[in-house]
Order: structure tokens, then sequence, then C-alpha cells
């Protein structure tokens, strides 16, 4: 920093300013080659194991110099009438000769630094390019490759955003008083830069206290809803949640809590940190199922343990037949019931492994668990299983059987299990709607459910077709054939 | 100079040599040779704008993936760093610096962050104590990518779950500053439009329209940008007449349905990134005569599809249906061309047949993949599932049994179907329904959570607050009014199909 207040002694102090003049000088294009060319020797300036990263370069336009559109509006403004030409040259001249005394606007600053190896010509630049021949091609994005050093001045609020939204390192020290930082933060909204109001938050996060910070944050929503998004990014838990809790944002409070059980791997600590979430302010149903999770959670461990135990003693045949693929820990409700109906189907309902404690515990619907109990015992083929989930008695002791689900769902899920085609047929017998079971039974091959379901529709077309499909000569064409001769059944068609 | 991007009414190719010489910039200024790290995100769009060609002119010899640990050797003097501004690279960055080996030649360090710098990741690279070690530390505004001669794309995955659900409006900002690149080279767009709706659900309740989420930000940002730019005028004539702006949340139906053009079917099953699909090669095999036994490509065949491509550029936006047809009428086309060669007798019939030879054959092999892609997609279109689902959304989007619970839906539910399936649909149902009711709503609540997993809580609350699965507040049902007036939906004689206004 020290050397930079030299060089700008320096610079200053000699007298390289040349007066505005209407004449056009020399050569448009060679002024033009020249100018890049000192631009380029101005490097020695500068210093480059400095903090401060490359310093932007600005237009007149307040573009950053070597921008596309930067370049692109010098282009165009060479590709316009002569007139406008004359008037661009005019104002720029004016007004950064305005500029000049003026070090805290950066505009001028740059603007220097492109003209020739004497700066201060800056209206040649202009010049330079305003007669370059007016061609539209692909602009030219030569960035000159000088750097030059800013003053460390006191900026105002509004000029150290800019700075700042120009990635340009500021010191923030300078502003002590609240009032300061509040308006340097107003600034910062106001120019909508993310990275900006970022800025300006991290400094205050550092050099307010909690209560004020959350205080005036309050009734500034854009801010606050960065300073959010910024404590998540970061991972600080505590701070957001000490937010959350002085805005009395419950939900968010609860459900920020909540999230954290993600990062927690080891499945005690979990458990412990769920326990710790249950009385937190959630909605009516979420309190509901974060108790589930715990319980669930704790459940869980408990029987992985168990299970490891009686899989690792060998004496269990289910566990040597079918070896657990994974530990149940962390794993849905519905696929911690399907686990249990695999390993654990016969037990009382006074078990934590119990399929029938689990339903009772998380009040699991009729259904999901019909469905979840036919699937696992499907997998282990045990048809036994299967017929008695869907068989009731009624009063009279009849046993009929009756599924909460539909009857085409279950023999696609038997299908799935590869079931003998017995029990598909008998279940297929069971779909109501005669379409679907006729579907089905065609898909599955269910010959004797389809001959009987043509016969009581009188479809003899379809008999015919299906005629048709089965093997020659077996007992299905047979049947096939005893019905179509018989004359007691008057057919449709 | 890519063929694709000249195609549209405006010629795309200028902001592409635009964007490429920038890169071109940077390059230079790391004198020596190169070795470039990249983020495994940004290949893509990158691909969309260098070639390793251009790469290579500017002496990058080696380019690797970022990854932890230690650098790849490589005898090079420069290691760039191209990169998005995110907290977790900038972790692997430093892992990168510090394990340098000391024992090998230096190399310097630099770093490109893309689409702009972040002060809070050179604050952590500071932390971590290798900011220091960076000579270039840099900004490549790579905010519009030109991907066909109509699209341009930011690629900003995370821009809606930002602006909605964190609040955090800097993809707001670069759309604008894409926008005033866009009208820099193409002159300023007189007149701006726009449509946002803007309304929040806050802690429950809903609050009335904040201004801070319309399309007015970037508009507003758009002005003030202009604003600064004092003096200077911008004499292009202008080539767009008009600019629409328009917020994703006034249509959340559209994303939430399947598609059924033939690119968005392709999108559905494959994904389509950066203009690129992967695919099963089995049906890519190329059939050799006699040659049977030969083993089966193993890697996913990867296809570029943007308007270059005569045949895509036809069929990209028809209906799946339609698609067979288009497909059988060009095979006749292309091998009645190639009969031709049958009918040309004088040498110079011959010649000008052998000119047009590369251009046939090049439609041939187009035509090959399209067929090959086609039935791709047949099969899983013919499936009983996928007609199923297509006929709940369309159920939805007819406003039919909005209001209930969904059987195919609670079925999915059931056999565990990707959960982003089962969301979809359940969101399309209370978009359609103005919000679900409380009772239906709990219900799917609590088939997911159980499952799905009880974590997925914050899945559904997020949901929420983005508007797209929530309660009904008690305001009338408005859907199915706003279908009536605006014609989304059309009964057509061959089909019925939901009519997006906006894609």
């Amino acid at each position: 920093m020290n050397r930079t207040k030299g060089d700008e002694e320096e610079y200053w102090n000699s007298s390289k300013f040349k007066a505005f003049t209407f004449d056009d000088e020399d050569d448009e294009l060679s002024q033009l080659k020249e100018s890049k060319r000192a631009v380029n020797s101005l490097r020695d300036f500068v210093d480059d194991d400095d903090d401060d990263d490359d310093l932007e370069r600005v237009s007149w336009s307040g573009e950053r110099v070597g921008s596309i559109s930067w370049s692109i509006k010098e282009t165009a403004s060479n590709s316009g009438s002569n007139h406008e030409r004359e008037q661009l040259k005019n104002r720029n001249s004016f007004s950064s000769y305005a500029q000049l005394p003026k070090p805290a606007s950066t505009y001028s600053l740059s603007s220097f630094f492109r003209g020739r190896t004497r700066p201060g010509s800056f209206q040649s630049l202009s010049d330079a390019l305003s007669d370059t021949p007016a061609k539209s091609y692909a602009p030219e994005l030569g960035r000159p490759k000088g750097e030059y050093r800013d003053y460390s001045n006191d900026w105002s609020p509004s000029d150290t955003v800019r700075r700042l939204r120009k990635g340009k390192v500021c010191s923030l020290e300078r502003f002590r008083s609240l009032q300061d930082k509040l308006q340097l933060l107003e600034e910062a909204v106001s120019m909508h830069d993310g990275n900006v109001i970022t800025a300006v938050l991290i400094f205050l996060k550092r050099t307010l206290s909690k209560e004020i910070l959350f205080r005036e944050l309050e009734v500034r929503q854009v801010a606050l809803r960065h300073l959010i998004h910024f404590l998540k990014e970061i991972g600080d838990q505590k701070l957001l949640l000490d937010l959350f809790r002085f805005l009395d944002r419950t939900e968010e409070l609860a459900l920020t809590h909540y999230r954290e059980h993600l990062n927690i791997q080891d499945p005690e600590k979990r458990k412990e940190f769920l326990k710790t979430c249950i009385g937190l302010p959630f909605s009516a149903e979420d309190s509901a199922h974060i108790q589930d999770h715990y319980t669930l959670l704790e459940r869980q461990i408990i029987i992985e343990a168990n299970d490891r135990h009686l899989e690792s003693a060998g004496q269990t045949e289910i566990f040597r037949k079918h070896p657990r693929k994974a530990s149940i820990l962390n794993m849905p409700l519905v696929t911690t019931l399907f686990y249990s109906c695999f390993y654990h189907y016969t037990e009382a309902e006074g078990t934590f492994s119990s399929p029938v404690n689990l339903k009772k515990t998380f009040k699991i619907p009729e259904k999901q668990y019909v469905l979840t109990a036919l699937a696992a015992r499907a997998k282990l083929r045990a048809w036994h299983d299967v017929d008695a989930l869907f068989t009731t008695k009624n009063w009279l002791g009849y046993t009929k059987k009756r599924a909460p689900i539909g009857f085409h769902r279950v023999v696609e899920i038997l299908h799935k299990n590869s079931a003998p085609v017995q029990i598909l047929q008998e279940y297929v017998n069971l779909v109501e709607d005669v379409d679907t079971k006729l579907n089905l039974a065609t898909k599955f091959k269910c010959h004797d459910v389809v001959i009987d379901t043509c016969r009581d529709l009188k479809d003899r077309q379809q008999l015919l077709v299906y005629r048709s499909k089965v093997d020659k000569g077996s007992a299905e064409e047979e049947k096939i054939d005893a019905i179509l001769n018989s004359s007691q059944i008057r057919w449709k068609n | 100079m890519a063929a694709h991007l000249s195609y549209g009414r405006v010629n795309l190719n200028v902001l592409r040599e635009a964007v490429r010489r920038e890169l071109r910039e940077f390059l230079d200024k790391c004198a020596g040779s190169k070795a470039i790290v990249w983020d495994e995100y940004l290949t893509g769009p990158f691909g969309l704008i260098a070639q390793y060609s251009l790469l290579k002119e500017h002496e990058v010899e080696k380019m690797f993936t970022l990854k932890g640990s230690r650098l790849p050797a490589a005898d090079v003097k420069n290691i760039i760093f191209v990169v998005r501004p995110r907290l977790e690279l900038m972790d692997i960055i430093a892992e990168n610096v510090l394990s340098e080996d000391r024992r090998g030649p230096a190399r310097d360090f630099h770093i490109l962050f893309v689409p702009r710098r972040s002060l809070l990741c050179e604050q952590r690279l500071k932390d971590l104590g290798v900011l220091g070690s960076f000579i270039h530390r840099e900004e490549y505004s790579l905010d519009l990518i030109p991907f066909d001669g109509d699209l341009l794309s930011m690629e900003s995955e995370g821009a809606f779950k930002e602006c909605y659900l964190e609040s955090d409006q800097t993809s707001l900002y670069h759309a604008a500053k894409g926008l005033m690149t866009l009208q820099a080279l193409y002159g300023t767009i007189p007149q701006i439009f726009g449509k946002g709706e803007c309304a929040r659900v806050r802690n429950g309740r809903r609050v009335p329209p904040d201004p801070m989420f319309c399309f007015q930000q970037v508009a507003n940002m758009m002005i003030r940008m202009k604003r600064e730019f004092t003096g200077s005028q911008n004499s292009i004539f202008p080539v767009f007449d008009n600019l629409l702006l328009l917020d994703r949340n006034v249509d959340l139906l559209t994303p939430l349905a399947t598609q059924l053009t033939y690119e968005g079917l392709i999108d559905e099953i494959y994904g389509i990134q950066n203009s690129y699909v992967k695919l099963p090669p089995e049906k890519f095999a190329p059939k050799k005569q006699g040659d049977g036994g030969k083993d089966l490509p193993t890697e996913a065949k990867k296809l570029q599809l943007n308007s270059a491509e005569e045949l895509y550029a036809e069929i990209r936006d028809k209906n799946f249906n339609a698609v067979g047809s288009v497909l059988s009428k060009k095979a006749k086309v292309i091998s009645a061309a190639f009969e031709e060669r049958h009918n040309a007798k004088t040498v110079g019939e011959i010649k000008q047949f052998v000119s047009q030879l590369p251009h046939m054959q090049a439609a041939r092999g187009s035509l090959a993949n399209h067929t090959s892609i086609a039935e791709l997609i047949k099969d899983v279109t013919t499936s009983e599932d996928f007609f199923d689902k297509l006929t709940v959304e369309q159920e939805f989007m007819s406003g039919i049994d909005t209001d209930k619970v969904n059987s195919y839906i609670e079925d999915c539910i059931a056999q565990k179907h990707p959960l982003i399936k089962v969301l979809r649909l359940v969101c399309l149902q209370s978009v359609c329904n103005s919000g679900l009711k409380q009772k239906v709503l709990d219900y799917y609540k609590r088939e997911i959570l159980q499952t799905y997993g009880y974590e997925h809580i914050l899945t559904l609350y997020n949901l929420e607050k983005a508007g797209l699965l929530k309660p009904q507040t008690g305001g009338r049902n408005t859907y199915p009014t706003v279908r009536k007036t605006l014609r989304l939906w059309m009964d057509d004689v061959n089909e019925q199909a939901f009519f997006p206004l906006i894609i």
C-alpha cells in the first residue's frame, strides 16, 4: 500500500496533462496501437504480490474495461454517425475532465491509463477509436494489460458498495457507527447483488452484537433472507437457531433443528438427537411424525442388535436361508415392516420385532399392512401364510377370502414372486371386475379361469380364439371342446 | 463456428464468438504451458463454447477434473482451476494446492470463477491459507450460453430453489447481466413486458404479492445497469423488438406434467444435458455383415441433439405419435435418393450424385439414429405403467377428481416407485386443484413419510414453501376457470392434450 502512495505521488507531481484540443492527432490507428503498447508497459508500475486482486478497469460508461459489453460499446460507437461521434467525444471529454479532480470516482482514473504513454491525453482514446472503420465483426475484447492502484480513501457507502460489486477488496472498518453500518446495508440491498449483501452481512455479523443485528434485520426482509441463506451455507447452526427463535419463526426453527439429524451417523447419537426434536414447535401432524421417527429408530436399534446376534449364532433357520443384505437402521417404516414380516412373522405381539406390534405402534393402515405382509410372505413362497392373510371367518364359521386392496394387486404381487399357477388361478378367480379378471387370466395363462369366465359370459367367439392359444391335445383344449359342444349354454355370439 | 447457431432469426454465433474471445484472453494471460482443472459441472456448458482444439491453441496441454487430494503430475507451467463459486469446491482446491509436491518444478496457480467470483469463496480460500498462491483470480461471466439457433440458457439449475426457497436473488442478477450483454451485442431492446405471480406463503399464512420476487426485479436491475452506463450510446440497430420476462411461478403446471414431444420424451426418459444425451448402446451397434458374435459396445452412446441436424429439427417438437410417419416418409425419400445412382448415366450426372453423397449418407445415419431412439422411446410409451400415468395426468389436467386421493398415486407409493414420480403427480394434483384438502394432503404425507422415510418432512415442507404442494386456503379453485379461459386443454379429434402457454 505504501508503494502505491509513492507511485501516485510521483505520477501526480509530474505534469503530463495535455490541454483539451479539438485537433485530431496523428493517425488514429497507430494511436491505437501505441496506446495498447503503452498500456501493456504499465504493468511495471504495479506490484503483483499484493493482497489486492486484479483491479477492475472501468470505462466511462462504468463497465469493466475488457468486458464484452465495454468493447462492444466501443466498437459500436465507431459505427455511429459522424455527428454522434462528435457528440460522444465532446461529452466524454467534458465529463472526464470534470471528474478528474475527484479521486473518489473510479471511472476517471482508468481512463488515464488507457490513453497514450503520457497519461492525461485521455481524449485520445475516444479519438483513436472513433475513427476506426465501421465494421460489424465480432468485437475485439482487448484488455489493456496494465493495472492501476487506487486510493484507500474514504469511500461513501454507495461507492463502497459499488466497489464491492466489482470485486475489489474494500475495507469496511471505517463504518463504525451503527448508523453508518445500516446505511451501508441499505446501499447493498438496493444493489441486489447477493455477493455484496453477503459481504456486508459478514462484516455486520462480526461487529454487531447478536441482539442488535437481529433487531435491525427483523425490519429488513431482504437482508434477513440473505443472512439466513448465508448461515445455512456456512453451517452456523447455533446462530441460525437463535435467529429463528428471535423472529418467532417456530416452524422453521423446528425444521432447521431437525435437519441436523441427517448429519449424525451414529445411530445412538441420532436417536438421542431425535428425542430432543420431539418437543419442538412443529405443526400438529409433523409432531406426530417426528415422534414416530424417534420411536422407529429406537426400535430399529433394538431389532438390529438382536438380529445381528441371532444371525451370528447361526441357529435360526430363516437367517441361514436368507442372510440379511443390509442393516435395518434408518430405513423407512414400510421397509421395516417388510423386514419384520420377512424375518419375524410368527412372533407374538409382545416382541419389538413382531409385525403386529409394529402395526399397532405406528398405526399402520390395514391396506398397507396387508400389502407388505403379502409381499414378504410371497417372497418366501409361504403360500399358506398368504392364504391366511385373506381368509376371514364369518359368523357362520365359513371362511371367505377378502382383501382390502383389490385382488388384482394380489395377483400381480404373486406373479412377481413366481407363484405356482394354481395359487395364481385361485386369486385371479377372486378378482371382482370381469374384464380385469379376463385380462389377468390371459396374461398369466390361467386357462381354467379364462375358460370359465368365457363360459359365464356366454362369449363363444372369445372361447374359440382362446382355444387356438392353448396347447394342442391338452386338458384345457378338451375342456373347451366339451363346453363348446354343450347344448345347455345359450351362446351370445 | 457452430452451424446450428446460425439457423435462427438471430445469429447467435456473434455471442458465442464474443464469449470465446474472452476465454482466449484469460488463457493468454497465463503465459506458458497450462493444465486446466475442471469443475465437472462446467464441462458440459463449456463444451458448447469451446472445444479442446481451441484450448490447445492456447497451450493447454492437459485437462483434469477437480478431485480431492493431490493434483496429478503434469509437466506444465500453469495450473488453472475453472470452478463455480461454491464453498465445497474451495476446500478441494485448497487441498490440491497444499499437497503440491515441493520437489517438483514450481507451478503457478490461477483460478477462474464461472460465472462470477464470490467474496465468500475467496474468504474461504484465505481462511485455508491458500489465497495468496493464486496469481490470477478472475471471473468469467458465462451468463447466457447459446444452445441452439433460438435457445440460450443460463444452465442455472438451482435458480428456482434459490429464489423461492432461500430468497437469494443472485440468479436474477445474473439474468439481468446476461440480458445486458445480449443488448450490448444485438442492440437495446425497446420494450420490456413481464408477468410474475409473486404471492408467497410464510408461516402458514399467505402474504400479499411481494414485488421482490417478480420479474420486476430483473427489469429494475436492467434499468439500473443501463442508467449506470453514462454517456455512451449503443448504436447497433436492435435485433429484438420486445423482451418478455416471465416468472416460472406463473405456470408451475407445465414442468410437472410428462412431456410428450419427441425431444420431451427423450429428456423424460434419458435426460438431455447441454444438448447431449446418453443412450444405451445396444441398438446403435453397427451391423456388420458376416460378423456375428461381435461384442456389443458397453459404453453409452452419446449423441448431440440440435437443429444442425435437419431431421431432428423437423421432429423434435412433434407429438411423439406423429414421429413414426415422418420417419417412414424420410426413409422412403432417402432410399429413393440412393436409387438415383442407377439413373445417372452421364459423367456429369454421376459427378453430381457423388457430390451429394456425403449429405445423403449423413441423412441416412441421422435417420438410423433417430429410428433407434424412437424404438427405445416406444418401448416405454407402450408400457402399461406409462399409459396409466398419462391417464391420471390428463384426468387431473381436465379437472377430474382432483379433490380425492388418487388410487394410481397410492399404488405408486405402495410399490415404492421413484419418489420424484410420486411427487410430480401429487404436486400436479395440488396445482390443478389450487391446493389439496387438508385430509387428502395429510394422507399423502403420511404415506410418503412411511414409505420413503421421515426425513422427507423437510422435502414436503420445501414443496409447500415453493407453492407446489399446499393445503387449500379457502379461496375458490381457480384452475378450471384459467383452463377454460386460456384454452390450455385441447380436445382434439386425434387426442387430448395439454398445451402449455409457456414452456
